[in-house]
C-alpha cells in the first residue's frame, strides 16, 4: 500500500472536551457549544471567524453538517459531517487534518459528538439496515461479538482461561485507576479487582458490565493549522506524524482462516502509521497509547496487533503492568473508553485530548514525564469487520 | 390415489413439559409423562420443514407441497411457500396451505398422493393454562412424499364420512378452542367413524388390519375406536401428546418404522367426520425407513418449567430486556436473498474454491468476481470455532448463544445456537443447521437457520 502521510504538515493548536457522562443535563447541540467553546476560549488567537472549515463527526447523533452550524451559528462555512462507526471522531479529524495539507484551507476545525442516553436503552443503540434479518450484527450484541476473542484467544495460545480472566480484570482495573485521576471521566472511581470479578459472565460470555465501555454523552474537538504557523496560536502545538484508516473485506466472520484472536485492519492501519511517523519500535518510541478498549479483551488483543506485546503475550504484559500508568508504556492514561467513556464520535478526538494535555505537561496527576509521541487507536465495528484508525502525534516537528 | 409413498420422515420438538410440572404450578390436573413443546423459535412452518427435509434425500425435486396445521404462522399468506424455499426448490412448483382444522392433514395426505408431492402436517397445540388441550396436547410435524417409484407403501382403500356437529371451534384469534360436552362428541362420532373403517375395510378386502391408527381431536372417539378396531400388531403410539394434523403423520410414520412387508395398516382420521385409508406397506420400506425412527426423536428430551412454557406461547407477558426489538426484515432483501435466507445456499468460488455464505460477487480470498457457483450448505456439519452466550441480546428466552460456525467442506457463519444450554457449546462442538424464527418483528417472521448441537 502506498500512503505519502503528512507527517509534520499539519499541528493541532487549540482542542476543548466536556466532560463524558451519562448527560441527562445537556443535548447535542450545547455539548458541541461547550466543547468548542472551550477550545476558543483556550486559543484567543484563533477565534471562530477565522476558522475556514468544519469537519464534524457523529455516528447517530443528527445527519449533515447542520448538526454543527445550526447550534454554533456559523455563518456560511464549509462543514462536512462524516461518520466511521467507532472511528467517527478519528476520521473528522483525519479529513480536516488533510484539507489543511492540501492547501485548501489553512485553518480548520475537527469536531466530534455523541448523544448517547436519550435512547431509553443502557447499552449502544444503532439503527440498522433493512435488511434480509440474516445478518449476526441483528441480534448479537457489541459485548457479545467483542467477547468471541476470549475463547479463542486462550485456545490458541494455550493460556489458562483464569490467567485471561485476570488480565482482563486488569484492564479494567488500570483504565479505572486512570479514570479515576481525570476530572472529564465518566467513572471516576478506582474498582477493586474483586469487585471486577464479581460480575465477570453477566454480560456476554465471560464480560461483566466491568469489562464494557460506559455509554456516555459528550463531544471534543481541535483546532487545526498548517505546521509553519503553529506557533502563531500557540507555544505549544502538537505536531501530526501520521494518520491512517483502513478497512478490509470483513471477512472475517464468513472465512473460516480468521482465527478471532486478532484484526487484521488494526496490523494494517498499524504498519501504515509507523511508516509514516518513521517508528521501527513502538514499545519503546511511543510515550503513551490511547487505544480502543471497547471491551477488556480488545485492548488486549490490540496491544499485539500494534507490535506493543509479542503475539500470545499481551495477557502477561499487561499483567505485569506494562501497560500501567507507571509502566514501560501507559495504556490509555485518561481512563480510556472504560472509564472516561464513550460517545462514538467524540471518543477519537477524546484521545488526542490526552495527548494534548500530556504534551502540554497539563495532565495532573496522570503526568507522564517527558511524554513526546502519542498514538491513538479507534476500532469502528466487531472482530472480523471494521474499521481502523491510527494517528501518531508528537510534541515536536522532526 | 394415484401416486404410492415414497419416502416419509417426522420431528418432534426437543422440549418436553411435564404433566407433573403442570400439576405443581397449578394445584390440581397434571398426569403422567410429558407433552411436546416446540421452542420459542419454532412454529408449525419450521417444524414441517425440519419434516421434510429428513423425508426427503438431498437434490429430490417434489412438484407440490401440501401443508397442514390447525396453527399457521401466517393468515392471508400461504405458509407453505417458506417450507418450499427453505427445501430449496427454485419456483417451480405448487405450495398450498389446509390450514384450519385436524382433517386438513388428510386433504393433504390425499391431495399428494393424487398429483404426486409432498405432503407437510405440523402443529402445535395450545390451550388455556389449566385445560384438558394444554395438558394432552404435544407439537410435532410428519413429512410424506408421494411419486413414482420404489413404493414403501400404496393405497388400497380409502373412505369417508363427513357431519355438520359442534364438538370443537374457535374462532379466528382466539387462543382456545371451544368444546361441547365431551359424551355428545362421543356419540357423534361413533357411527361415522364405523361407517367410514367398515367401507374401507371391505374396499380393500382386509378383515384384520395388522396396524390400526386411530387419530381424533376427540380423545374418547379415538379411544373407543382403537378399542372396536384394534390391529394384529400393538401401536407404540409416541406419548408426546395429541399434535393435530400432526399426530396421524406422526403416528403413521412410527409405524411405518417398524411395519413389515405385506402388512397392512389402517389409518382412521376422525375430526369433523371421518377418514378411514387402508395401506399397505410394500418391500422398498426396508431400504426407505426414516433416518431417525419416531422412538428416537420422542424420547428423552429437555424439561421445560411451566413458566417457561407459557412465556413462549404468549401467555405470560414477561418483562422484555430492556433492549430495543430487532426491526423486521424488509421484504425486497428477504425475495433477493431467498435461496440464501431461506434455504442456506451460499456461493463457492471456481477460481480458487473458497466458500461464501451469504453468496457474493467478489471473492474474499482470491479477489475473482462473478465467478461463483451454488452452494448449497443446508445440510453440512459444521463445528464451534468460538462461541459467546449473550446475555443482554433481546431473546424471548435468555440468553442467546452465539457461535462462529465453520462447515465441513469451506465457509462460516455467525449463527444462534438452539436448543442448547451454555455448558454445552464450546470450540470444537459438532452442530448441524435448523430452521427456525429468529424472532417477529412488526407481525413479521425471521425465518432463517440456527445450529444445533450434533
Amino acid at each position: 500500500m502506498a500512503s505519502n502521510g503528512i507527517k509534520d504538515r499539519v499541528a493541532i493548536v487549540g482542542m476543548g472536551c466536556t466532560r463524558f457522562g451519562e448527560r441527562w443535563d445537556k443535548g447535542a447541540d450545547e455539548l458541541l457549544v461547550d466543547a468548542v467553546q472551550q477550545c476558543f476560549a483556550a486559543t484567543p488567537a484563533l477565534p471562530k471567524e477565522d476558522v475556514d472549515a468544519y469537519w464534524l463527526g457523529t455516528m447517530n447523533s443528527g445527519q449533515s453538517g447542520t448538526v454543527l452550524s445550526k447550534p454554533l451559528g456559523i455563518d456560511y462555512k464549509p462543514v462536512t459531517r462524516v461518520e466511521n462507526m467507532c472511528a467517527t471522531g478519528s476520521e473528522a479529524f483525519r479529513n480536516a487534518c488533510y484539507a489543511v495539507a492540501s492547501g485548501a484551507y489553512d485553518r480548520v476545525m475537527a469536531v466530534g459528538v455523541e448523544k448517547l442516553k436519550d435512547t431509553g436503552y443502557s447499552g449502544l443503540v444503532r439503527s440498522n439496515v433493512a435488511g434480509d434479518g440474516t445478518a449476526p450484527e441483528e441480534t448479537l450484541t457489541a459485548p457479545a461479538a467483542f467477547s468471541l476473542l476470549d475463547p479463542a484467544y486462550c485456545r490458541k495460545y494455550g493460556v489458562d482461561p483464569q490467567a485471561m480472566r485476570d488480565a482482563m480484570t486488569h484492564v479494567a482495573w488500570k483504565n479505572h485507576v486512570n479514570g479515576a485521576k481525570n476530572e472529564r471521566a465518566q467513572f471516576r472511581k478506582e474498582v477493586p479487582k474483586e469487585k471486577i470479578d464479581a460480575g465477570a459472565g453477566k454480560v456476554a460470555g465471560r464480560l461483566g458490565v466491568m469489562d464494557c465501555s460506559g455509554v456516555s454523552d459528550g463531544a471534543a474537538c481541535a483546532l487545526i493549522v498548517r505546521a509553519e504557523d503553529a506557533y502563531r496560536y500557540t507555544d505549544r502545538p502538537i505536531f501530526v506524524k501520521a494518520l491512517s484508516v483502513i478497512a478490509g473485506p470483513a471477512s472475517g466472520p464468513i472465512d473460516p482462516g480468521y482465527d478471532y484472536t486478532t484484526f487484521h485492519e488494526v496490523v494494517a492501519s498499524a504498519k501504515d502509521a509507523y511508516a509514516q511517523a518513521g517508528i521501527s519500535d513502538p514499545r519503546r518510541e511511543i510515550s503513551l497509547a490511547e487505544v480502543h478498549d471497547c471491551f477488556t479483551p480488545t485492548e488486549l488483543v490490540l496491544m499485539e496487533d500494534m507490535g506493543f506485546s509479542a503475539r500470545g503475550q499481551a495477557w502477561r504484559d499487561e499483567l505485569d503492568g506494562v501497560f500501567d500508568l507507571g509502566g514501560a508504556l501507559p495504556v490509555n492514561p485518561d481512563g480510556g473508553l472504560k472509564s472516561f467513556g464513550h460517545p462514538v464520535g467524540a471518543s477519537g478526538l477524546r484521545m488526542l485530548f490526552e495527548c494534548w494535555l500530556q504534551f502540554r505537561g497539563e495532565a495532573g496527576e496522570r503526568q507522564i514525564a517527558d511524554a513526546r509521541l502519542g498514538l491513538t487507536h479507534n476500532l469502528g465495528g466487531r472482530p472480523g469487520t471494521c474499521v481502523s484508525f491510527i494517528s501518531i502525534v508528537g510534541a515536536q516537528q522532526g | 390415489m394415484a401416486h404410492a409413498l415414497l419416502s416419509y420422515a417426522a420431528y418432534v420438538p426437543r422440549h418436553r413439559l411435564a404433566r407433573a410440572e403442570l400439576a405443581a404450578a397449578l394445584g390440581s390436573g397434571g398426569g403422567k409423562g410429558s407433552r411436546a413443546v416446540a421452542s420459542y423459535d419454532e412454529d408449525s412452518t419450521t417444524m414441517g420443514v425440519e419434516a421434510a427435509r429428513a423425508a426427503l434425500a438431498d437434490g429430490v425435486g417434489v412438484p407440490s407441497i401440501h401443508f397442514a396445521t390447525t396453527a399457521p404462522a401466517y393468515f392471508d399468506k400461504t405458509n407453505a411457500t417458506a417450507i418450499h424455499a427453505a427445501l430449496d426448490l427454485g419456483h417451480d412448483g405448487f405450495a398450498v396451505d389446509l390450514a384450519g382444522s385436524a382433517r386438513g392433514a388428510v386433504g393433504a395426505l390425499r391431495a399428494a398422493a393424487a398429483g404426486g408431492g409432498l405432503a407437510v402436517l405440523s402443529d402445535l397445540r395450545t390451550g388455556r393454562p389449566g385445560s384438558a388441550d394444554e395438558r394432552d396436547g404435544g407439537d410435532a410435524a410428519a413429512a410424506f412424499l408421494f411419486g413414482d417409484g420404489e413404493p414403501i407403501a400404496t393405497v388400497r382403500a380409502e373412505a369417508s364420512t363427513t357431519a355438520e356437529f359442534l364438538d370443537r371451534w374457535r374462532a379466528p384469534g382466539e387462543l382456545a378452542s371451544g368444546q361441547w360436552e365431551e359424551r355428545f362428541g362421543a356419540e357423534a362420532y361413533a357411527p361415522l367413524i364405523h361407517d367410514a373403517v367398515t367401507r374401507a375395510l371391505e374396499q380393500a378386502g382386509v378383515a384384520q388390519p395388522d396396524h390400526v391408527i386411530v387419530s381424533s381431536p376427540h380423545a374418547r372417539a379415538a379411544a373407543a375406536a382403537s378399542k372396536r378396531y384394534a390391529g394384529r400388531v400393538p401401536e407404540q403410539a409416541p406419548a408426546i401428546g395429541y399434535a393435530g394434523t400432526a399426530d396421524p403423520g406422526l403416528r403413521l410414520a412410527a409405524v411405518l418404522d417398524r411395519a413389515r412387508p405385506g402388512e397392512t395398516i389402517l389409518l382412521v382420521v376422525a375430526a369433523d367426520g371421518c377418514d378411514a385409508t387402508v395401506l399397505e406397506v410394500r418391500p422398498g420400506i426396508e431400504g426407505a425407513r426414516a433416518p431417525k425412527p419416531v422412538a428416537e426423536l420422542v424420547e428423552g428430551g429437555r424439561e421445560l418449567r411451566y413458566a417457561t412454557y407459557l412465556t413462549w406461547r404468549g401467555l405470560l407477558d414477561r418483562e422484555p430486556p430492556r433492549r430495543p426489538e430487532p426491526g423486521r426484515p424488509a421484504g425486497p432483501p428477504s425475495l433477493r436473498s431467498e435461496s440464501w435466507k431461506f434455504a442456506f445456499v451460499g456461493s463457492r468460488c471456481e477460481a480458487c474454491g473458497q466458500v461464501h455464505v451469504p453468496p457474493r460477487r467478489v471473492c474474499v480470498n482470491c479477489q475473482a468476481v462473478d465467478r461463483m457457483e451454488r452452494a448449497a450448505l443446508s445440510r453440512k456439519p459444521g463445528t464451534v470455532a468460538t462461541f459467546t452466550v449473550d446475555r443482554l441480546a433481546f431473546s424471548p428466552s435468555p440468553p442467546v448463544i452465539d457461535a462462529v460456525v465453520d462447515f465441513d467442506g469451506g465457509g462460516r457463519y455467525t449463527l444462534e445456537v438452539a436448543d442448547a444450554s451454555p455448558d454445552e457449546v464450546e470450540i470444537g462442538t459438532p452442530v448441524e443447521l435448523a430452521f427456525r424464527r429468529l424472532y417477529t418483528s412488526g407481525g413479521v417472521h425471521n425465518y432463517f437457520w440456527k445450529a444445533t448441537v450434533a
